[in-house]
């Protein structure tokens, strides 16, 4: 059998064994088992794919298998994946690894919780495997609508604005993307069949009118997912309110749907539209980076600046994608990983710190580091890969972005690209501020003294996501090396007119 | 006339059929025996449900005025499902006091409604789908009045009747016109006589409007609201579900068989109703906090969503809104039957008190979540493939902005679909719907809605027999 199908099968496996056991230690423990095998399973398909590139298969995508669903739609229940797709895969299974471990004390609807959780996690794994356009819409839609509730029944703050707020964006945000997705299907009649299939539709050069209508409802419909400017105000909220393994998938998994389909779907297929729009998208992306990063500035709550941080990052992944060059769209993928690494750390300690000190505002706490070494240590070190540390997996990132950014030599792209890389400088204003406030100075309350240290299941889940960064960091190559069979098609297709 | 070509009509004879046995036996019965006349009629009602499945044969009788074939036969079954469901729902309603002496009429009654429907599905000339029609109309006036010294329910009784009458003046009014410049009523006589003369478009007009008036389209709706809430919920969910079903087939028959050949004038009409249907539907709907009144808007948009498929013109728009239909039912009927439930309990219909009825009554909540995400549109459960499959057909038109019109709607939609969700889970109640005891007549027809929203979306099967038999626009 096709081992991708085991990413749909045993998510589903384990929403079966949730409902089956009795209390919330026998859920997280069903839950937790079932995450594993799926991160076993994305190491075995990462060491097999690699295995058969080297034996030479050279095909775009491998795995691939192929099922009939509706037929008189020509709709297939398709799969496959590239290497970038592997990467992303085994960045959800990280992410979700971690997610459970960091949500273990959850006991209010616990099985409720984890059932939403492994749902979500099914809907991006099923996004990454599909090759076909129907399919990747329905997990899509599927990893959206769990967050609803994961927000609205476990989440704090103004919860029900923020839940409401986020699944309606996010759905107006599908909502554009069936109204594109519909167009390629229509639109690819002029060369046989109608169909969904990415690998038939990338074969066929739309006309230019068409692109020109459908590729902003493609990238728009993507991008708000990827917290493009100005349609970004759902990611603070959602965040902020989301509980702690909710905002860490969210941040760290989800948003890279929107940039991997933006790349995938709207640039990939409609190349000419790309290359002609894509000085729109650059402004907004320009903005969302540059905003983003100065709207963690005046942030007080941890979550918030996280988000608003995440807004930043994310836009970087946007923006270098649009610079459609092989440095560029290495560094966005270098990017969506390493931000979904960093930034789900960020959220778990943040929500391990809160499970302590009961409040996530700066500066009502200080001096954690002498209480809460293990998290303090970690909080920094996730810090300084968020600001572009060289040893971490953010520099080799944001370097490859800026490096290919700035290949382009017209003025517009190279200003573009300047005022992008102030969010270096921004970055390290809030980060550091955050860690001298919180982290370090004199012990702030006396009950901080009884604070224990993170536990076992706290720990796995920190050194699961410090260690990718860690390695990321120190030898890039085996990642960014690994991608240039995946993007060297997708680069040809946009240049390819040029 | 062979003998037994009169099986041709099988669906209204076993409905015609059951109706006298029930008739017989509210005669026979004694008085404190009235309730085994339920047990007597949902037997028999299932038994034909299934029957209807036996393969049929194609055909017409009386000259044209009959015609039947595998589709009509699928539309009549689905309306019979839906109806099989009402009446499972509705056996604990029956059994209250209140309505002891009333049962075989609130069988007799739909079973008559019923057989209308199915008249005007394989109507082949414009008399039996009036007769059809009227049929299908006049017994549901009495249906709404049912709790007759209910106020509401008398309302809903007369405001029923009133825009029916309404209606069907329009709706002949328009015929007139069509038998004035063709001479005839028949549908395959008419059709090659359709063309761009004005008083034929008149004609058409007036005939949508008047079927409009029925599935509640926008402007049309005004009676919607209030006579769902007027009636009784098991009433209710035959109005919102079967009745609206099958004035949706009719329509797209009609249009597709007799104004075929004018797709020009009624495509841009359905498209302005489509528009209109969706958006008011929605923006009513977000307000309501009675659930009745609630599903009431939000069949109401939607019925603008079936406009999409109707409006295609060819197979796929056929398979795409018999398609939906199906699922609606099922989906529909899960949050009608749910409310019932908690009506009939509690007397409680508003969205505030269902607050926290997770945790009093995880299971019926879970059944009123999934249809809501159904109705929503939302993967991995049918709603969404019924939506997506219309959105196709639209697609296949080239109607673009009009699907993103419709889909953004459908965003919106999902705003009010959540408020029940979020009352259910989210919210927190000190008085909370105590625990619920669902008789099993009810359990069975919400495991058969359940099954039906899991499963119809993925089994492709089904969705490819509808698209083998389905028609379009010769």
């Amino acid at each position: 059998m096709n081992i991708l199908n085991l990413f749909v099968i045993i998510p589903v496996l384990t929403v079966v064994g949730i409902v089956l056991v009795k209390d919330y230690k026998g859920v997280r423990t069903t839950a937790a088992i079932g995450m594993s095998l799926q991160l076993i399973t994305a190491a075995i398909l990462a060491v097999s794919f690699f295995a058969q590139r080297k034996a030479g298969l050279d095909a775009d995508f491998l795995f691939r298998s192929d099922l009939m669903w509706f037929k008189s739609l020509n709709i297939h229940y398709s799969v496959g994946v590239d290497s970038i797709a592997v990467w992303m895969i085994c960045l959800t299974a990280v992410v979700v690894f971690a997610g459970i471990f960091a949500s273990w004390e959850v006991q209010y609807l616990s099985k409720e919780f984890f059932i939403s959780l492994i749902l979500l996690a099914t809907g991006v794994f099923g996004f990454f495997i599909s090759l076909d356009l129907f399919t990747m819409f329905l997990f899509y839609e599927l990893a959206v609508i769990p967050m609803y509730m994961l927000i609205g029944i476990w989440g704090s703050g103004p919860k029900e604005y923020s839940a409401m707020k986020l699944t309606l964006m996010l759905m107006g945000g599908s909502a554009l993307l069936i109204v594109g997705l519909l167009g390629l299907y229509f639109h690819s009649a002029s060369s046989g069949p109608v169909t969904f299939n990415l690998l038939e539709l990338s074969k066929i050069s739309f006309p230019i009118a068409m692109q020109r209508f459908f590729f902003p409802f493609l990238f728009v419909g993507f991008g708000i997912l990827g917290a493009l400017f100005p349609l970004h105000t759902w990611s603070p909220d959602g965040h902020s309110s989301a509980p702690t393994a909710v905002s860490m998938l969210h941040a760290g998994v989800l948003m890279k749907l929107g940039g991997y389909g933006a790349l995938r779907v709207a640039m990939f297929l409609l190349p000419d539209a790309a290359r002609e729009m894509s000085w729109i998208f650059l402004v907004l992306t320009t903005i969302s980076v540059v905003y983003g990063a100065f709207g963690a500035i005046w942030q007080k709550d941890l979550k918030y600046i996280n988000a608003y941080s995440s807004v930043s990052h994310c836009g970087l992944v946007l923006f270098a994608l649009l610079m459609m060059n092989k440095t560029a769209i290495n560094g966005a993928i270098l990017q969506m990983i390493s931000h979904g690494l960093m930034t789900a750390l960020f959220f778990a300690l943040i929500g391990m710190i809160y499970g302590r000190t009961h409040t996530r505002i700066v500066p009502e706490m200080g001096g954690l580091m002498n209480v809460i070494p293990f998290l303090g240590v970690a909080y920094v070190i996730a810090g300084l890969a968020s600001l572009g540390l060289p040893g971490l997996s953010g520099f080799v990132a944001e370097m490859t972005v800026f490096v290919g950014a700035f290949e382009h030599t017209d003025t517009f792209r190279r200003v573009a690209t300047i005022i992008a890389t102030m969010s270096i400088v921004i970055t390290a204003v809030y980060i550091l501020r955050v860690v001298g406030q919180l982290l370090l100075g004199p012990v702030r309350e006396k009950e901080y003294l009884e604070f224990p240290d993170a536990r076992w299941y706290e720990r796995l889940s920190i050194v699961a996501l410090i260690l990718p960064i860690a390695i990321i960091g120190l030898y890039p190559a085996f990642l960014s090396g690994t991608l240039a069979d995946a993007i060297t098609p997708i680069v040809e297709r946009l240049t390819s007119l040029l | 006339m062979e003998s037994n070509a009169i099986f041709l009509m099988r669906n209204e004879l076993v409905l015609v059929g059951i109706a006298l046995i029930l008739l017989v036996a509210e005669i026979a019965t004694k008085p404190d025996k009235k309730n085994g006349i339920i047990t007597l009629a949902a037997v028999l009602f299932g038994l034909a449900t299934a029957a209807g499945f036996i393969p049929a044969t194609e055909g017409t009788l009386f000259g044209g005025s009959y015609v039947t074939n595998t589709m009509t036969v699928f539309m009549k079954n689905i309306l019979n499902m839906g109806v099989f469901i009402v009446f499972l729902q509705s056996v604990t309603w029956l059994k209250k006091e209140e309505n002891h002496g009333k049962i075989s009429e609130y069988f007799i009654l739909i079973l008559s409604t019923l057989i209308g429907m199915n008249f005007m599905i394989s109507s082949g000339d414009f008399l039996m789908m009036y007769v059809g029609l009227e049929l299908a109309t006049i017994p549901m006036a009495a249906l709404a009045a049912f709790q007759k010294y209910s106020e509401k329910s008398a309302e809903a009784g007369i405001k029923l009747i009133l825009t029916s009458a309404l209606s069907s003046g329009i709706l002949l009014y328009g015929l007139s016109f069509i038998y004035g410049t063709t001479g005839s009523i028949y549908f395959e006589d008419i059709v090659g006589k359709i063309g761009n003369n004005p008083m034929q478009t008149f004609g058409l007009v007036f005939f949508v409007s008047g079927m409009a008036f029925k599935i509640s389209l926008v402007p049309f709706h005004l009676w919607t609201a209030d006579v769902y809430e007027g009636a009784p919920v098991n009433i209710t969910s035959y109005l919102s579900v079967v009745s609206k079903g099958a004035a949706a087939f009719t329509l797209m028959i009609i249009l597709f068989k007799v104004f075929g050949p004018v797709t020009e004038i009624w495509q841009p009409l359905l498209y302005t109703l489509a528009v209109a249907t969706m958006t008011v539907g929605n923006l009513f709907a977000m307000r309501q906090d009675n659930l009745k009144r609630f599903l009431a808007f939000s069949s109401i948009a939607q019925a603008g969503f079936i406009l999409l498929g109707i409006m295609q013109g060819g197979e796929l728009g056929m398979t795409t809104v018999v398609y939906f239909m199906l699922i609606y039912v099922f989906t529909n009927l899960a949050a009608f039957g749910v409310i019932s439930a908690i009506s009939e309990a509690t007397g409680k219909e508003n969205i505030s008190d269902y607050a926290s009825l997770y945790k009093t009554n995880p299971r019926l909540s879970l059944i009123l979540l999934l249809s809501m995400f159904s109705l929503a549109g939302i993967p991995p459960v049918a709603g969404f493939f019924g939506k997506f499959f219309l959105f196709t057909s639209a697609g296949a038109k080239g109607y673009y902005i009009l699907i993103l019109i419709a889909v953004l709607n459908a965003t919106i939609s999902l705003y009010y679909y959540l408020r029940v969700v979020k009352a259910m889970l989210i919210d927190k109640s000190d008085t909370p719907i105590e625990t619920i005891k669902t008789p099993w007549s009810m359990r069975i027809s919400l495991l058969i809605c359940v099954a039906g929203i899991f499963f119809i979306g993925f089994i492709s099967a089904i969705y490819e027999y509808i698209s083998s038999i389905s028609f379009g626009i010769n």
